[in-house]
């Protein structure tokens, strides 16, 4: 299109004032217009969210209440997902478990994410000898099993919500270090971050004020992405008994309480890992409908670069 | 090409110093007292001081750390890989019966990952948005989200109503009865494999659809060349390369997801060895458990990057 008939009269004058709610409904209905599935996801991923908050509203019954006349029954009228060997209500104890899981994992992924994007960040700004020596100590991290690194770490610091919290935030330091580092060595070398430093501004001024902003996106596309992930090694956990202790109820407890069970109830074994299954799944969508969205840098393209970069 | 390789060779040895080092810290370091770690806090409080240092000192864990560690690295360079607090049995000897059921699942996972991605991959960027690709694309995202060990639980449980399916008590090895060998390791093989497998059609499709886009494609195609052979021949080995990279990585989920979906079938492999060790705190086994799952890794990393610089001349001679 030629520039001149733009010229003749300005295009945007004034930015319509709408109001912030309206603005964030239209664009919402726009990305899910464009990602049906992400927009499947985060709703199936909001409708989890609700039920792990409105826990102690939505449970039938107290999931920790044993009940020895109603042991290892099927699902019926009265427990609508079966009750366990010994009693207790496995429908209050999925949706308990619920919270567990997305508390872990939430905390997890933007405690490890957070620190690994400020880690990356200022490797990327200072590089030199700091950046060189940050590289090799993630190269170590990412050297173990994620499962197998938060296994070790838990068993170390002690079971508990709080260990098992660290022990998976520990394993997605490098994976934030590594990509908002790049992210961060691109933005340095851009004009607006050398006026910055032509002016005089200090390294850390720098990187809060003109480098950090830039790594939102990215970072909001990690943490999604990353969920999915966290949720899984809390369950296996769980599954292999360094989780969480029970009673609490997590659904990696759940599955693995049913296995000890010469004959697992079908119904212990099914719904638990249905759970884990769906909200995985929902955050996955979610998380690559935005990473389409926000960060083209992190397609699939990109992160094989990236891997390129990492045999120096 | 010599160069890469001694760099690379380099920056794994230091990359293994730093995991060992890393290992020993979180081991011996965070928990306090080993004591406490092995016995709990109870049984700690339980026991003489005289007792303590026995016990101490029969472990080889009251030297200094760094001693400690020196010992470490030395036993493991003599073959010598200390013993389990609570069996007889020595850590080498655990790797050695246990180790080749886990490798073997390793492998089987690997190659069924292959034979299963691969062709959906190729499958689905022949014709990209039809009906097969959206269902390839829907199973591969449904089988990234599954984890594994509820997977092989669901089998476990539908082998046990329809078959009477029992879990292996005892190690088969291959070379004693190739056919009830296969019987314990096909199950988490094939779990493992699907899901890996998931990544493999996703990444070759979107490599091939990359690759089908580029110049030298559209030259075979305007020469007049089938479009099986231009996707074949022409195409498919310029977008295996970052699959190769993928399977790699994805050697790292096996490794650790095995140990879940081990757990879910009752195989007793290396998987449960850990597990098991971890849950009695069983400091001596875990510390080399996990250095030798990190050991695997890296190494396996380092030759697929070898692997690739051997496919792909552009690294060979840069």
């Amino acid at each position: 299109m030629p520039a001149v008939t733009t010229a003749a009269e300005p295009q945007v004058t004034s930015v319509r004032r709408e109001p912030l709610i309206k603005a964030v409904l239209t664009e919402l209905a726009r990305f899910s217009r464009r990602n049906t599935l992400a927009a499947m996801g985060g709703f199936v991923g909001a409708f989890i969210i609700f039920v792990a908050l409105a826990a102690p509203l939505l449970a039938p019954r107290d999931p920790l209440k044993a009940d020895f006349r109603r042991m290892n029954k099927p699902p019926d009228a009265q427990s609508l997902l079966g009750t366990d060997q010994v009693g207790r209500d496995t429908l209050s104890r999925v949706i308990y478990g619920a919270r567990t899981s997305l508390f872990v994992a939430f905390s997890a992924v933007i405690l490890g994410t957070t620190v690994g994007s400020l880690w990356g960040v200022a490797c990327g700004y200072l590089r030199g000898r700091f950046d060189l020596y940050s590289q090799r100590i993630m190269e170590i991290m990412q050297a173990f099993p994620d499962l197998i690194l938060a296994m070790a770490i838990s068993m170390a610091i002690g079971t508990g919500l709080q260990a098992v919290i660290f022990a998976i935030a520990i394993t997605r330091i490098p994976f934030g270090g590594r990509v908002i580092r790049s992210v961060a060595l691109s933005v340095r070398e851009m004009p607006y971050v050398e006026a910055g430093r032509a002016s005089g501004g200090s390294a850390l001024r720098i990187m809060t004020l003109h480098v950090l902003p830039q790594c939102i996106a990215p970072y909001l596309v990690l943490a999604t992405t990353h969920l999915g992930v966290a949720i899984v090694i809390e369950a296996a956990l769980g599954f292999l008994g360094v989780g969480v202790p029970p009673p609490t109820p997590t659904w990696g407890n759940m599955l693995a309480d049913s296995i000890t069970a010469l004959v697992p109830p079908w119904w212990l074994a099914f719904f638990p890992g249905l759970a884990i299954t769906v909200t995985v799944l929902a955050f996955n969508l979610l998380g690559d409908g935005i990473r389409d969205t926000l960060d083209p840098r992190l397609s699939p393209a990109f992160l094989r670069m990236m891997a390129g970069g990492r045999r120096s | 090409m010599k160069k890469y390789l001694a760099r690379r060779a380099v920056y794994a040895v230091i990359t293994l110093l730093g995991v060992s080092i890393t290992i020993f810290v979180i081991l011996r370091i965070l928990p306090g007292d080993p004591l406490v770690a092995i016995l709990g806090v109870e049984g700690h409080a339980r026991m003489t001081p005289a007792d303590r240092e026995r016990i101490m000192a029969d472990l080889g864990l009251s030297a200094p750390l760094p001693v400690q560690y020196g010992h470490w690295l030395s036993d493991i360079a003599a073959g010598q890989l200390g013993k389990s607090f609570f069996r007889g049995d020595t850590v080498a000897e655990q790797i050695l019966h246990r180790g080749p059921i886990s490798a073997e699942i390793a492998v089987l996972s690997l190659i069924v990952s292959w034979l299963v991605g691969l062709p959906v991959g190729i499958l689905s960027a022949f014709k990209p948005n039809s009906w097969p690709d959206g269902i390839a694309r829907a199973l591969s995202v449904l089988f990234i989200a599954i984890p594994g060990f509820w997977l092989g639980m669901l089998i476990v449980l539908a082998m046990l109503f329809w078959f009477g399916y029992k879990a292996p008590i005892v190690i088969v090895h291959v070379w004693q009865s190739p056919w009830e060998n296969l019987q314990i390791v096909i199950g988490p093989a094939l779990v493992l494999g699907l899901a890996q497998g998931a990544y493999i059609a996703r990444m070759s499709r979107s490599c091939l659809l990359e690759v089908i886009g580029e110049d030298f494609v559209r030259t075979a195609r305007a020469k007049g060349l089938r479009e099986g052979f231009v996707v074949m021949r022409h195409a498919l080995p310029n977008a295996l390369l970052p699959v190769i990279t993928i399977s790699g990585v994805l050697l790292g989920f096996v490794l650790g997801g095995s140990v879940a979906v081990e757990q879910a079938f009752g195989v007793p492999g290396l998987g449960r060895a850990l597990v098991t060790a971890v849950i009695e705190r069983d400091i001596i086994v875990v510390q080399n458990l996990v250095l030798l799952y990190a050991v695997i890794f890296v190494v396996v990393n380092v030759l697929v990057d070898l692997s690739y610089a051997w496919l792909d001349p552009r690294i060979r001679f840069s």
